[in-house]
């Protein structure tokens, strides 16, 4: 019997003590780590879309998108982050795109774990280029091999279909939950 | 009777004698993952090491009032709190580093050095012992560390803290900051280390017969 209350009092107190130490510990972290996501945010909205220089959050919720302004409060976009599957797991990117939701200012990728140095190619700027003011009408199609005949088409990296594919898919499907909205707007 | 061992010994024999990755070969989970470059494995060694150093502290000033019932059990709710300490106070001071590192730092709790070193010498030794032998065992984690993404880094990307060190004709061997480049470079380290303690032996040996 007094083996077991001994048994029960240490793992309460070291619990106790564990679960004290990390909830202050938490306190004082839980700020700076909300602060830092906001600020990365905030640096990737004003690398897509560089002309804005404010952003208001969009009330959806398939999407986490904002509304770019320039210095007059004018609209003139959106900044859209999206996510979906890649070859490996997820790829975050974040995309700019003009008021009429037709085309693509800039694109950059937040997160991937795609293989190193063949998907992991979506991070260079000879893929992301691709996507500077880029037609996204009616869709981004995405080709293989051949050389561009519309100013809607990205190529695929070399080795790389399906990452390059993923990134086009979440744009499309971006898009898509996007469009739905301004038209609901209107 | 155990012969008596000094002091700075205790923490010497972390860096080779006993090092975890080239001796005791513990804890290969997060030495293959995470040293694609010399950063992360700099990165990796610290937040171990800090939490062994902690951890064993902690689980020797209590060793004589924990039931060998729930030692483990205790142990492992010491050593994750430190842990998420080290998880909590990265995300929020270095948000780079703790993208990169991902889930290796939560790994840590199942990291077998630091349970290893909790249970084979903190549990039995006193403070200021456990605390120099925590402290020789994370050394001897952060080097291995270190020279395992330096090689890996210099090879796979030209650059060790992304600093260029090999000249641009030289094509990075993209193997290297794969998976398989880790096995490849952790199996030749460790063949090395191997080749090396044989070599010692056999010197000595030779002396002890010229005596």
């Amino acid at each position: 019997m007094k083996k077991t209350i001994h048994i029960i009092s240490v793992l309460t107190l070291t619990a106790t003590i564990s679960a004290l130490t990390l909830a202050s510990v938490n306190n004082w972290a839980k700020p700076l780590i909300e602060e830092n996501a906001i600020k990365a945010i905030s640096e990737a909205i004003f690398q897509v879309q560089p002309s804005a220089k404010s952003y208001e959050k969009i009330p959806l919720d398939e999407l986490k998108a904002f509304e770019v302004f320039d210095e007059n409060k004018n609209s003139i976009g959106y900044a859209v982050v999206h996510q979906g599957n890649g070859f490996q797991g997820t790829i975050k990117l974040i995309f700019g795109i003009d008021k009429n939701l037709e085309r693509i200012t800039s694109i950059e990728i937040l997160e991937q774990v795609e293989t190193p140095g063949l998907g992991s190619l979506i991070t260079e700027e000879n893929y992301k280029n691709q996507f500077r003011s880029l037609s996204v009408n009616p869709v981004i199609n995405l080709i293989k091999g051949k050389s561009k005949t519309a100013d809607n088409q990205v190529k695929a990296i070399t080795g790389a279909t399906i990452s390059s594919r993923a990134v086009v898919n979440i744009v499309n499907d971006a898009i898509r939950i996007l469009r739905k909205y301004s038209k609901e707007e209107k | 009777m155990k012969k008596p061992v000094s002091l700075t010994q205790e923490y010497i024999k972390g860096l080779w004698e006993i090092n975890p990755i080239f001796k005791q070969i513990l804890g290969m989970c997060p030495t293959l993952a995470v040293t694609v470059s010399a950063i992360n494995g700099l990165a990796m060694g610290l937040a171990t090491t800090f939490v062994l150093v902690f951890s064993s502290v902690i689980i020797s000033s209590i060793r004589k009032i924990v039931p060998s019932q729930v030692r483990i059990a205790t142990y492992i709710l010491i050593i994750s709190t430190f842990v998420t300490i080290v998880d909590l106070v990265m995300k929020a001071k270095f948000p780079e580093l703790s993208k990169a590192l991902g889930p290796f730092i939560p790994l840590i709790v199942v990291n077998c050095i630091i349970l290893g070193r909790a249970e084979a010498f903190a549990s039995r030794n006193n403070v200021l012992r456990s605390f120099l032998d925590a402290l020789g065992n994370g050394s001897g984690f952060l080097i291995a560390l270190l020279v395992l993404g330096s090689i890996r880094e210099m090879l796979g990307t030209r650059t060790i803290f992304g600093v260029q060190v090999l000249p641009n004709q030289f094509t990075p061997w993209m193997v290297m900051i794969l998976p398989a480049g880790a096995f490849i470079t952790l199996g030749l380290l460790l063949g090395f280390a191997n080749a090396f303690t044989k070599w010692q032996e056999q010197k000595n040996k030779k002396s002890v017969l010229v005596r």
